[in-house]
């Protein structure tokens, strides 16, 4: 990550946050809507910076990942499952169904890790056909099983989709107890305070997405581990020579990181809304793919460009709350299908290299054959 | 004596490579029904139902197999489009996007163009015109990607997945607003219906089966040609197997890969042309879901050759056509297709599987189809 990037990350941010303010600020004092912004921001780019960090391990220890988008899809509906089943069919309590639930979903993403590694290391299918394959497969098995569990013949619920336990609770980071006496009785000061403590007030997951960002740069940069996971991604030949298990690692790294979108997919279902729905992961899994690359495979660099994908995103549900402030000659632009475009038109615009060539691991998609 | 010992020997040749060629889609397929029916136990159903409510469903009338035509038409095409893809080293995940394109603007001639003429035309002239805006759509939503491709660097995977959701988008709307129904009834984002002048006729008197299968087959013939006859067939081929190499062989690669791009997108706009005209006579929003990756598993099933791929869309034609009559027999959802076909996909993609459970040996040649983000 070079500092042309992250200005240019920091300028997109500011003008996306800068729009909102504009628009709003005849309804909310400016500290106000960039606080609620940035805590919808790091909300939303959780799932994309969990994707981007799968990308990241998997794509450093040599074997492209397209099939994030099936692994995240695939956990969300496992996860959600699991916590139904937990909660309506065992009797369990509302806190450890949603536990296991997240539990399950991590894990779901994990075998499908598997799947990828025992395609594309041990039998060397093409890395993005077999990354295509878990993504089809994905569709078709949570299709086929939301619609048979629930509606099918024999369903143990009886033809209706259950109500889930419900969602992870917002972490209280005590900001505001800490600062709010040396405001001494001023209101807005106090409102302030207030403010800024939203947007460290988030959800477990989006909590451990920012630590895995730092966790995941301190593995791969500073440990042995790291190192190896490096070499492998490199020149697989050289780090055999010296006796690195090239398989192992790879298969390792490629488990780690299916781990990790399955945590993004815990995301939909488990932590943002308690419902799951055929193809809800709508291309976040591909997004973070191009995050991923516009961090130049760097877990910060990811979270980076994570955060503007989140910041769009922002943008659009924010938007939303100030509709009357809109002037009518733009009111077409409030309208989700063209706001929503931002996303997509800025992965193309990052993937053509105009704010920077970045540089894929050498041995990135090349299956390794002693 | 030696000629004919040659021309035996020959002709086994022939037939060898073309059982050995199909040998691991059909265990692919035979694997996947194996697992299906797996899966369809542990969650209750009976697989030998389900199976024989798909085959009935499918082959077991003259409707159903009319219906499975219909359905084989836009696979055709569709199947193609990312199979020339293939052939030119390109992963055109985008299929679902150029379609949805295509279908709109066919469309959009379907129902609007006699109006801004002030008069009918004869079909000779409003259908094909339809059908050829649909195709040019359906090329330049591609063409953006491979140019992309060719000059930036920029990865045809991901561009082409963000052009379908940007084509979702703008598709949506176009019709829920300037392109919508305006008839009173009317709550769905659909176009109105198209003129009687640019429908394709059925081929047979009350079955649905319209000359949009033949062409689609006609097509076939004509990719196979374009790819194994022409000059340009070759050049897409051989930026496709060696980019480098095309290169030295003096061949403008950056215009080979655009070119391939936009034909390869023109082939899925015609097949959501195809849809508009011959079958639904209009576009509602969200038909073209789900083509994309269907198209994928025809062309990886069909091994990106042109008889391959309509052979693969006919399969998965009769798999989604037999799905309504399994569901009524077994009253298991619909759903269980696209799982069924993921499994041949998985199969077919991973023949090292296959060829592992049934002991086949590998001729030891390896396929390259894509590569990583640096190619």
């Amino acid at each position: 990550m070079d500092w042309k990037r992250f200005s240019f990350i920091a300028l997109v941010i500011i003008v996306l946050f800068g729009a909102v303010v504009m628009v709003g600020q005849s309804q909310q004092r400016p500290i106000l809507i960039i606080t609620s912004m940035l805590a919808t921001t790091i909300a939303v780019a959780t799932p994309l910076t969990l994707g981007a960090l799968s990308g990241v391990f998997c794509e450093r220890s040599g074997v492209v990942n397209i099939g994030i988008e099936g692994m995240m899809l695939s956990a969300a509906f496992f996860g959600w499952l699991a916590a139904i089943y937990m909660f309506h069919v065992f009797g369990f309590p509302i806190g450890i169904s949603i536990t296991v639930g997240a539990l399950f979903a991590v894990i779901t993403g994990g075998l499908m890790g598997l799947l990828l590694a025992v395609l594309s290391i041990t039998f060397n299918v093409d890395q993005i056909i077999g990354g295509t394959v878990i993504n089809i497969l994905a569709v078709g098995l949570t299709g086929f099983l939301n619609r048979q569990l629930f509606f099918g013949k024999g369903s143990v619920f009886g033809g209706q989709v259950p109500n889930s336990p419900g969602v992870l609770p917002t972490i209280h980071i005590p900001i505001r107890e800490i600062f709010a006496p040396l405001c001494s009785d001023s209101i807005i000061c106090i409102e302030n305070i207030r403010a800024i403590n939203r947007v460290f007030d988030q959800k477990p997951i989006a909590m451990g997405a920012v630590l895995l960002v730092f966790i995941a740069h301190f593995i791969l940069f500073k440990t042995r581990w790291g190192l190896r996971t490096r070499s492998v991604g490199e020149h697989p030949k050289a780090a055999d020579t010296v006796g690195i298990n090239v398989f192992k690692m790879r298969y390792a790294n490629v488990i780690i990181g299916g781990c990790l979108a399955g945590l993004a997919g815990a995301y939909f279902t488990i932590e943002s809304v308690p419902s799951f729905e055929p193809l809800l992961t709508n291309g976040r899994g591909f997004i973070s793919l191009a995050a991923m690359i516009f961090g130049n495979w760097t877990p910060i660099g990811a979270w980076a460009a994570a955060l503007v994908f989140g910041a769009s995103q922002a943008l659009q549900i924010n938007m939303q709350l100030f509709r009357e402030s809109i002037p009518p000659q733009w009111a077409f632009l409030q309208q989700s299908y063209v706001v929503g475009l931002a996303p997509y038109i800025l992965t193309m615009l990052i993937l053509t290299g105009i704010i920077g060539k970045t540089t894929p691991p050498a041995a990135d998609g090349v299956p390794y054959e002693k | 004596m030696q000629a004919e010992k040659q021309s035996s020997s020959l002709a086994r040749q022939i037939l060898k490579s073309a059982t050995e060629s199909s040998l691991i889609p059909f265990l692919a397929i035979l694997t996947a029904v194996i697992v299906g029916g797996i899966i369809i136990s542990i969650v209750g159903g009976n697989p030998f139902q389900a199976y024989r409510g798909l085959i009935e469903g499918s082959l077991g009338s003259q409707k159903a197999l009319s219906e499975t035509a219909v359905w084989a038409t836009p696979y055709i095409f569709a199947g193609l489009a990312v199979a020339l893809a293939f052939k030119g080293g390109l992963f055109n995940i985008g299929a679902e996007g150029q379609l949805a394109l295509g279908a709109v603007f066919s469309s959009l001639i379907g129902y609007a163009l006699p109006g801004w003429l002030g008069f009918d035309l004869p079909t000779i002239i409003h259908l094909p015109l339809a059908i050829i805006v649909g195709m040019i759509a359906g090329g330049i939503w591609a063409g953006v990607v491979g140019a992309l491709k060719a000059y930036t660097g920029g990865h045809e995977v991901i561009n082409t997945i963000m052009m379908n959701y940007i084509a979702l988008n703008t598709t949506s709307f176009l019709l829920n607003g300037i392109m919508k129904d305006k008839s009173p009834t009317n709550v769905i984002a659909r176009t109105p219906m198209i003129a009687d002048s640019a429908r394709i006729p059925t081929i047979f008197e009350g079955l649905r089966v319209h000359w949009g299968f033949l062409l689609a087959l006609l097509v076939a013939f004509f990719i196979w040609w374009l790819l194994t006859k022409t000059t340009l067939g070759f050049e897409i081929r051989t930026v496709g197997l060696n980019p480098d190499a095309a290169k030295y062989a003096g061949i403008n690669v950056k215009r080979t890969i655009t070119l391939t791009m936009v034909f390869s997108g023109m082939l899925a706009g015609l097949a959501g042309a195809i849809e508009v005209t011959g079958l639904n006579f209009r576009h509602e929003l969200g038909f073209s879901i789900g083509y994309g990756f269907d198209a994928i598993a025809i062309a990886l099933l069909g091994k990106s050759h042109p008889l391959g791929v309509v052979l693969a869309a006919i399969l998965f034609a009769a798999m989604r056509n037999g799905a309504t009559r399994m569901q009524f027999i077994t009253q298991l959802p619909v759903d269980l297709i696209s799982m069924l076909q993921a499994f041949i996909l998985l199969f077919v993609a991973a023949d090292a599987i296959v060829r592992y459970i049934y002991r086949v040996k590998s001729k030891g040649e390896r396929v390259v189809l894509t590569r990583g983000w640096g190619g």
